[in-house]
């Protein structure tokens, strides 16, 4: 437990989160319109999405198996009946005047997130529920100085709201769920997690209590939409409160806003300002049935998931839980690597891969799908180390020639001249060259100055170019020093 | 010609195929008839070059041996209906020079079929009435009134939702039109005016491109001058769409097949709460009458209990008005119809909910988002729902006992506007006997009966099992032949 220290002692920060994933589908939640990010505005709407007078909603179903999807990779319980309920609001960017969406009976019930921490521990946070729900449309309020410009485009986009338990404690452990909760997604395929683009949101519950004490009052922070921002919100809101509350104050729940310029958060609206929702289900829409077969057969297709996938490299690559989860944190790395460590030293593979490939990767500021080195050129290289063409050194250089360009590595080491020279001859007569030229550490070796060996090692390197095997190097300097 | 107006449907499509007369002929007696019966105010919206065309296309479509089966006959349609490119207003100010891109399925349905429009009829506003009194445009005027046309002694209401329908039937100005019926609005116009309506099951007909009142209500189905008219109608407004999730896919039956005039052995169920406190003693004797041409014909009347018949009324105008609030919460002004500026949103929304919806709109609007509200919904809305379903179940448990039941559709004949209209309460008791099979779902139809002792009809209404119009069809013919009501209204096309 990190606790932060306050005037009157420690305090405990308490942290819920809701996030809303938008689901991977080419339709609406409710109608057959296109869900394509960046279209022109107003492009894709149909008239149910712009809820015009006798439309109707009708589910689409490819969203219901995304959902119960993303439920059984969340290992939680997928509830067979489930209901749509209107959520009643106006707003000029909702066009029905309600927001159809799950209140009481969810689609999905309670599940689990296995956090991976930095320190390489672990921590479960609980699933509460998942819902599915509509998206608004986009109010443009800085297209004309007096008037608000409203996109219909992304109106009516099936969401999922995942909801946790109030189980978090630190902004780490809040940054580590989201992060764990996007790669997830993105395994199951069911939210390509794009914070940016707004395909993934989070409102933020944040609460302080003295150690062991029962919760205090919470203020909800809505719709930050980065993992760094949720966790410098919780930084900032929890320190307000304790500040509030230590000097004599209480917390008021509210909804409170993440200013993303002052790096503070605002109130937005107090709970009396809250809207009465005005819940009830939605008589357009039957409630939703599932068949458990139906469900049977979804679980089925689900892919390996990052918990299963790390405990695999722990067991099957020898590799430590960090180097684990930073492979797996992220389906394509994951795959990136078992191409490369395939019919090779698993270890010498991740490290090539989280060392080089990911430093020079983030340098660059480069996903791993865009890698201008493919998993069988790095494979490559790792084979031309092991078949000692090239020495660990050399390769590095290799690799950087290889991120260039996106060459195979045995061209570039043909093209540089890198192969590596095994030829005893050859290095016997550069290390006599070396020995010669520096007859008076010669002695100082002899006669016990053990240390001047590297001294050697690298002047003979140097005359070679580095492409002298170090193995053979080595031995025969060691030979000729004692001889 | 003349009497082309005064067809009943099937007589109509015998004529059309027999080459007695033309679509075109029929449809321009039609276009007259609609002009003739102006003072009525039952169109919102006259299409009479669209009709003539429709026509035309249906005499060449007859022509080629390609004859829907309702091939060139004129109707109206409520204009609670979206129609492609034609004004579609649900008798709303908010709703001004609305438009569709789309048509409603039923209605898509008719012209599948072959039928004619004639344009669009007036109703309450958003279908919230029982006497066609909320209409932005305007009353509608019951041809049954009294007096010197246009100069009425006595201003009858149509009923309502449905009035402007309603109205042109009976007057003769079309073979059949449209309603929708959300807790009688079929029903009752139909009984006040002397003419037929059915609301199918829930779920026979699509909801998709009716402008919504309270979804879980809202069934479309016929108004037509006979029980065999209906039959046909009801058969090409059916059937299951995809586009609307509460649509039921089952196969429509042939309805006009299901008339057969027996029913020997049937048994009608006749619930003993409908007998409420203060039944005038002609509904009653009507009733009494029905049952016993129903029995002269074979049936068995049996009495059944209905035990939650008495918070029907209240169940449903807590349901209703919950829906409708979350229903009209879409006209914002933003879109489409109304806009009355503002300095903000909030004032532009004001501005325009306030100067675009009438007043018992409103009133239904406050209402239902009374009953949704923090605090109320379970002593409201929850609580209705919860007797909704004790309906369901009184019916469930009547059905075990009868095939059919038989009740008055109205607690009076009509009434003349000014009255009933100080008091919102009194104006929604006309909906008690209709209400129920609403809140159940079931169909339910209105047939002639009679004539009051002020003149005016007397409607009584059958009701089935769900899926069953086929039973409530067959008796109610039953009931139209024994009745053959002979009165008509004193204006007519």
């Amino acid at each position: 437990m990190s606790y932060i220290q306050g005037e009157t002692g420690d305090w405990e920060i308490v942290i819920g989160l809701e996030v809303h994933a938008q689901v991977i589908s080419n339709a609406k939640l409710f109608s057959g319109a296109a869900t394509a990010f960046g279209a022109e505005p107003n492009s894709q709407v149909s008239f149910v999405d712009a809820a015009f007078p006798g439309m109707l909603p009708v589910i689409n179903e490819h969203c219901i198996e995304q959902a119960v999807r993303t439920g059984l990779g969340l290992k939680a319980q997928i509830n067979l009946h489930s209901v749509f309920d209107r959520k009643n609001y106006f707003y000029a960017d909702l066009p029905q005047g309600y927001q159809i969406s799950q209140f009481q009976q969810p689609i999905v019930g309670k599940g689990e997130i296995v956090l991976d921490l930095p320190d390489g521990s672990s921590r479960t946070v609980g699933v509460t529920r998942l819902h599915l729900e509509q998206d608004a449309g986009k109010s443009l309020h800085d297209q004309h100085p007096a008037k608000t410009y409203i996109d219909l485009n992304r109106s009516g986009v099936a969401l999922m709201e995942i909801v946790s338990e109030p189980d978090m404690r630190t902004a780490e452990e809040a940054g580590a769920y989201v992060r764990k909760l996007r790669s997830i997604l993105r395994y199951l395929g069911t939210c390509d997690g794009n914070m940016e683009e707004g395909s993934m949101r989070c409102d933020v519950n944040v609460s302080v209590r003295k150690p062991g004490a029962p919760f205090g009052t919470r203020c909800e922070i809505k719709n930050v939409n980065s993992i760094r921002f949720v966790m410098q919100a919780i930084e900032y809101e929890a320190r307000r409160q304790i500040e509030i509350i230590e000097e004599g104050g209480k917390i008021d729940q509210e909804t409170r806003l993440w200013d993303t310029t002052k790096f503070v958060t605002r109130s937005m609206r107090s709970k009396e300002e809250a809207h009465d929702y005005r819940y009830f289900p939605d008589p357009d829409l039957l409630p939703l049935e599932l068949d458990a077969e139906w469900v049977e057969d979804i679980k089925k297709t689900l892919p390996e998931l990052p918990d299963d996938k790390k405990a695999r490299f722990i067991s099957e690559y020898k590799l430590s839980p960090y180097d684990a989860n930073v492979l797996v944190s992220e389906k394509a790395r994951a795959d990136f690597y078992e191409a490369v460590a395939k019919g090779r030293d698993p270890k010498l593979a991740a490290n090539w891969v989280t060392g080089e490939l990911f430093g020079y990767l983030n340098k660059a500021g480069k996903e791993i799908e865009e890698s201008p080195v493919s998993a069988e050129n790095l494979g490559g290289l790792i084979d031309l180390i092991a078949d000692n063409t090239i020495s660990g050194r050399i390769a590095k250089e290799v690799f950087e020639a290889m991120f260039e360009t996106g060459e195979r590595p045995a061209d570039i080491v043909e093209k540089k001249g890198l192969r590596q020279v095994t030829d005893t001859g050859a290095i016997e007569s550069s290390i006599d060259a070396v020995l010669a030229a520096n007859a008076d550490k010669v002695a100082e070796f002899r006669s016990g100055k053990d240390k001047l060996f590297g001294f050697f090692v690298g002047q003979v390197m140097k005359a070679t170019q580095g492409k002298a095997n170090p193995a053979l190097v080595n031995e025969i300097l060691m030979a000729k020093l004692k001889g | 010609m003349t009497g082309l107006t005064h067809l009943t449907m099937a007589a109509a499509l015998d004529g059309l195929a027999k080459k007695e007369f033309t679509a075109v002929e029929l449809t321009e007696a039609h276009v007259k008839a609609v002009e003739t019966i102006r003072p009525l105010n039952a169109f919102i919206t006259e299409t009479p070059e669209q009709a003539l065309a429709m026509a035309k296309a249906s005499d060449a479509r007859r022509a080629k041996g390609e004859a829907g089966p309702m091939e060139g006959l004129p109707i109206a349609v409520k204009d609670l209906f979206c129609t492609k490119g034609v004004l579609t207003t649900a008798a709303s100010h908010i709703l001004d020079g609305f438009k569709p891109e789309y048509e409603s399925t039923v209605t898509s349905n008719l012209w599948r079929d072959g039928a004619v429009m004639l344009g669009k009829v007036n109703l309450d506003e958003f279908a919230m009435g029982s006497a066609n009194i909320t209409s932005h445009h305007g009353n509608v005027i019951s041809p049954w009134s009294p007096g010197e046309v246009g100069n009425w002694s006595r201003q009858i209401v149509p009923g309502g939702s449905s009035g402007g329908s309603a109205a042109a039937v009976a007057a003769r100005a079309a073979l059949g039109a449209t309603g929708t019926d959300t807790g009688g609005s079929i029903r009752q116009p139909a009984a006040f005016t002397g003419i037929v309506g059915i609301k199918p099951t829930y779920g026979r007909c699509s909801r998709w491109g009716v402008v919504a009142f309270a979804s879980s209500l809202d069934q479309a189905g016929p108004m037509t001058r006979t029980v065999e008219d209906a039959a046909i109608m009801l058969r090409s407004m059916c059937g299951f769409d995809p586009k609307d999730s509460t649509s039921v896919d089952m196969a429509v039956p042939d309805f006009r097949a299901a008339l057969t005039g027996d029913i020997r052995g049937l048994k009608v169920g006749i619930p003993k709460e409908y007998r409420v406190e203060g039944m005038p003693a002609e509904i009653a004797a009507i009733w009494d009458q029905g049952i016993e041409w129903l029995k002269q014909a074979g049936a068995e009347p049996v009495e059944i209990s209905l035990p939650h018949t008495k918070y029907a009324l209240a169940t449903y105008y807590i349901v209703a008005p919950a829906e409708a609030s979350s229903n009209l919460a879409r006209y914002d002004g933003l879109r489409y119809g109304l806009r009355v500026e503002g300095a903000s949103l909030k004032d532009m929304y004001e501005n325009t909910r306030g100067a675009g919806f009438g007043k018992e709109v409103r009133r239904r609007i406050l209402i239902g988002t009374y009953v949704l509200s923090a605090g109320y919904y379970d002593a409201y809305y929850n609580k209705a729902r919860q007797v909704r379903t004790r309906i369901k179940w009184d019916f469930d448990e009547a059905f075990k006992q009868c095939d059919v039941i038989l009740t008055p559709t109205a607690p009076s004949t009509a009434f003349a506007i000014g009255e009933k209209m100080d008091d919102p309460i009194q104006m929604y008791l006309n909906d008690v006997f209709t209400v129920p099979a609403s809140l159940a779902g079931l169909p339910g139809m209105s047939v002639p009966a009679g004539v009051g002792s002020d003149g005016l009809p007397l409607g009584l209404q059958l009701l089935g099992r769900p899926f069953d119009e086929e039973t409530v069809l067959r008796v109610g013919q039953v009931i139209e032949k024994a009745a053959a009501v002979t009165a008509t209204p004193p204006f007519m096309a």
